[in-house]
């Protein structure tokens, strides 16, 4: 479980967060949405500890992740996997290299057990016979699934992405959203996604909140957003025709099995 | 003013953020040996071609001006000789270094930095400024002296060459000059230089690669500003270590 209290932060006389507090749970994806600009990705940046709040506190499994020793962040670092929003794999690696490049670094395994680790989590995310190409070779979705790879290889207890669709069509935004639920169950993880992608929300949103303007406006499942009465949220979820209809349809149906 | 100061705290907070214990030994070591490939053998082409014709230009030019018959003409090789290991090969061919190898460092840094590669290396818990950093500033210590040694070999061979083959004195004139009164401390001054402008070049191009904030316009921007700052830091030094050793 990882907990916010009361984040604060600005730049300049900007204020970018303001007041957050938020429990994500284990297991479970946990969604930040908002509307550009709401501070979804500065907040993402301080739970990672790439940017320091001004203040508040942040708990991993009730250990304060802020005032850690810099022994103790880098053993919780290792625990840690995030999928970039640009990938953010290394250019002058391979995929192999590049999925490989944490056990590299942090365990003591003989190359033949790094290559099969590496096999699997590739297999994991659907991707064959990539081992040897290059990021620049590789398709945006292809990119996402590499980079997930690298995320999880070391099985870490928490999973960032920051808008982990961005850039994809919609067959494979879903493909990366149904990899992001799976992996989360089957590792029991705690996923914490940054997107304002709607079917992302709509599929896998366990616990979602909404930033609007750097506060916390909302908080709930993918099931309470459809009978929410909060306007902001509303103007945002559903921004366009098609999916207020839906939504309103549904609150019809809802009403009237209600009252058969 | 404020700005200078601003940057020089940064660049010295960054010298020291690259004192702490690797994660893994091994995988620096790889890291290092990489950049002295690139640093070495990617500069090799550029380091003798200015290299022959520093030492072909400078021979014709100086011959060109010793026109008095009171001067023997293996002076001409002592000329070159002691130019080439006191001020050519140190100091011209680490200026062109720092367009070479300064530019590809800071761009290399600064696109890591715009990718997001350098955050996705500290979130894995990685010191960014002992993994990226620090490796190219020790290989260039090591390598680009050694790049200068080469130059300063290849700048007297080309001196030769020009000076034989076109008749402005023969062979046995030219060792004559090399091997008349050498003074092996310019040898000594030639590669203290080397060592220091290795060490300004990768570190201010490490410097505005890493610190690099923005997109591609800011890249370039960080790259030519990586080179002009090594230049003049390197025009500076030059002055201030002949003026303290010399």
């Amino acid at each position: 479980m990882i907990e916010l209290k009361h984040i604060n932060k600005s730049f300049g006389t900007k204020t970018v967060l303001e007041d957050v507090s938020w429990e994500m749970q284990s297991g479970k994806v946990n969604l930040i949405i908002g509307t550009s600009g709401s501070g979804k990705t500065v907040l993402m940046k301080c739970l990672v500890g790439l940017i320091s709040p001004d203040a508040g506190s942040i708990a991993y499994e009730g250990a304060d992740f802020l005032n850690m020793d810099p022994k103790g962040r880098k053993e919780l670092r290792t625990q840690i996997g995030m999928l970039f929003q640009g990938s953010a794999l290394f250019d002058s690696m391979t995929v192999e290299q590049n999925v490989m490049f944490p056990l590299d670094m942090f365990t003591k395994q003989t190359l033949n057990e790094k290559k099969q680790r590496v096999n699997e989590v590739l297999d994991r995310v659907n991707l064959k016979d990539t081992n040897k190409k290059f990021p620049a070779e590789l398709s945006g979705g292809m990119k996402k699934r590499v980079a997930l790879a690298r995320a999880i290889v070391l099985n870490p207890n928490y999973l960032f992405c920051d808008e982990p669709n961005s850039g994809l069509d919609p067959m494979t935004s879903l493909v990366i959203d149904k990899l992001i639920i799976e992996i989360t169950q089957e590792y029991n993880m705690t996923t914490v996604i940054n997107t304002h992608d709607m079917n992302t929300v709509m599929e896998s949103g366990d616990r979602i909140i909404f930033l609007f303007k750097g506060r916390k406006e909302w908080e709930g499942s993918k099931e309470d957003i459809i009978f929410s009465k909060n306007k902001s949220l509303n103007d945002f979820i559903f921004a366009s025709e098609f999916l207020r209809e839906a939504k309103n349809k549904r609150m019809q149906d809802a009403e009237a099995s209600r009252k058969a | 003013m404020i700005k200078v100061l601003d940057h020089f705290g940064k660049y010295l907070l960054m010298l020291g953020g690259m004192f702490t214990k690797p994660e893994n030994a091994r995988v620096y070591w790889k890291e290092f040996i990489h950049q002295c490939y690139e640093i070495g053998i990617g500069s090799m082409g550029i380091v003798v071609i200015i290299s022959l014709f520093l030492g072909a230009v400078t021979t014709v030019q100086t011959a060109y001006q010793l026109i008095s018959p009171l001067v023997q003409k293996y002076v001409i090789a002592q000329i070159i000789r002691d130019s080439t290991f006191l001020e050519l090969s140190p100091t011209v061919v680490c200026i062109v270094l720092a367009g070479v190898v300064g530019s590809k460092i800071a761009s290399e840094l600064g696109n890591m930095r715009v990718s997001e590669q350098i955050d996705a290396l500290e979130i894995m818990g990685i010191n960014t400024k002992i993994y990226l950093i620090l490796p190219k500033i020790i290989a260039s210590l090591l390598v680009i002296p050694c790049l200068i040694v080469i130059s300063m070999f290849l700048s007297i061979w080309g001196g030769y060459l020009a000076g034989t083959l076109t008749g402005i004195l023969s062979e046995q004139q030219f060792t004559q000059g090399l091997i008349k009164d050498f003074n092996s401390f310019n040898l000594t001054f030639g590669l203290i230089k080397s060592f220091t402008f290795a060490f300004l070049i990768s570190s201010i191009s490490a410097y505005f690669g890493y610190y690099v904030k923005g997109g591609a316009l800011e890249i370039g921007r960080a790259s030519t500003t990586s080179v002009v700052v090594s230049c003049v830091l390197i025009l500076c030094a030059d002055y201030g270590l002949a003026a303290l050793l010399l």
